[in-house]
């Protein structure tokens, strides 16, 4: 069986104010905040790479887990802000973490990237053993600057997350997942080469207002279970008025989905270990208790995880 | 009731506020809605027309304007 086995995750130094974001965008701070949840989000130093940011949560895994970097069989690494088209960063992290011949694979795949991840990790594990789950993201690179587009420059912001899967022992079970594509709107949310990011932020809000709480819902419907059952919910990191209203639709109070967007923004593929690492330090999973991870993002993709805690 | 005085009242309700707009303006750009308006929207008219919206038709360019909602709804019948 699949376990979630332990997390990691990596901010960038330097802290970003919502005034200083104001001042290049054009718009009030408060504006920020209230279209967003966001406060300060953390912007990656100039010299400090996706694979950086990467290898910083990758190492703070493997430690938390115990496990040594030799005995991880495969990396799977979500990002879609590489720096170079190939190779991409899966393979740098590992080589700079130790890992040498196990496979590394990049999932070019923001936001719901790391959900794919550990969806993907929780069908291998069994051959592979160890799979090292890792998003990162450094959008401050791509997030348009004009003042003309407030409403994307606003929202992102840098980090890291990870996670180890393993086939043995961990603090929670990988109990199922459900994992989706659809390549009708990928014009709603885009990043061409050498050009800002695109995003229509009407079709993404409407797209993932309805499909992550039917998504939800379906995996906990097979489950036998329902949305009152759940712990937590770890989403990806969008916006704090998502999360809300995936929250309103599903019927459970919002304090159930955890968020540190006041703190870090959207930070993409990363944004969803980054959010599982700290909700797993300050709170933790409860033997027997059901936890779901969700994400949704460009492709569109979206999917579901659900997560029984072990209680170690 | 017409329906674009039905969607008119309908955006009433969603936006909580009056919808003294012409028929082709944007309920975006007039303030009317915001992004996280619509969803809700988008549900309450499947209520009110009795029809189930699927995801390809999730568009927010059939639901900018009165105009186009109501275009939209004449597609389904």
């Amino acid at each position: 069986m699949p376990f979630l086995r332990a997390f990691g995750a990596y901010l960038p130094s330097r802290a970003v104010s919502n005034t200083e974001i104001a001042a290049l965008t054009g718009v009030e701070p408060e504006w920020i905040r209230m279209a967003s949840g966001i406060e300060e989000r953390r912007f990656a130093a100039e010299e400090e790479t996706v694979a950086d940011l990467g290898r910083h949560a990758a190492a703070e895994c493997l430690e938390r887990a115990a496990v040594p970097p030799a005995s991880v069989g495969m990396v799977l690494m979500a990002s879609g802000t590489a720096a170079r088209r190939f190779p991409g960063p899966a393979v740098s992290v590992a080589q700079r973490l130790g890992i040498s011949g196990a496979p590394a694979i990049d999932l070019p795949i923001p936001s719901a990237g790391s959900l794919f991840g550990l969806a993907l990790a929780a069908h291998v594990v069994p051959v592979y053993r160890n799979v090292l789950v890792i998003g990162a993201d450094i959008m401050s690179r791509v997030a348009p600057r004009e003042r003309n587009n407030p409403g994307t420059a606003v929202l992102f912001g840098d980090g890291a997350g990870a996670c180890l899967v393993s086939a043995s022992a961990g603090v929670a079970e990988i109990r199922d997942s459900l994992i989706y594509s659809d390549g009708a709107f990928s014009e709603d949310l885009r990043l061409e080469f050498e050009c800002p990011l695109e995003m229509n932020g009407r079709a993404v809000i409407l797209q993932a207002s309805r499909k992550l709480p039917r998504t939800i819902s379906d995996l906990l419907g097979r489950n036998q279970l329902a949305a009152a059952n759940v712990d937590a919910f770890l989403l990806h990191q969008a916006n704090q008025n998502l999360l809300d209203q995936v929250a309103r639709a599903l019927g459970v109070p919002s304090l159930r989905f955890f968020s540190n967007l006041r703190m870090y923004g959207n930070t993409s593929a990363a944004s969803l270990l980054i959010a599982a690492a700290e909700w797993s330090q300050s709170q933790g999973f409860r033997q027997g208790v059901p936890v779901v991870f969700a994400a949704f993002g460009a492709g569109f993709n979206w999917g579901a995880l659900l997560v029984v805690g072990c209680g170690q | 009731m017409d329906r674009q005085a039905k969607i008119r009242e309908i955006i009433r309700t969603v936006s909580k506020q009056e919808v003294n707009i012409e028929s082709e303006a944007s309920l975006f750009d007039s303030g009317l809605l915001d992004s996280f308006a619509l969803p809700e929207l988008v549900t309450v008219l499947e209520q009110a027309f009795g029809i189930s919206i699927p995801d390809s038709d999730l568009d927010p360019r059939k639901f900018n304007s009165v105009s186009s909602i109501d275009r939209y709804l004449e597609t389904r019948g």
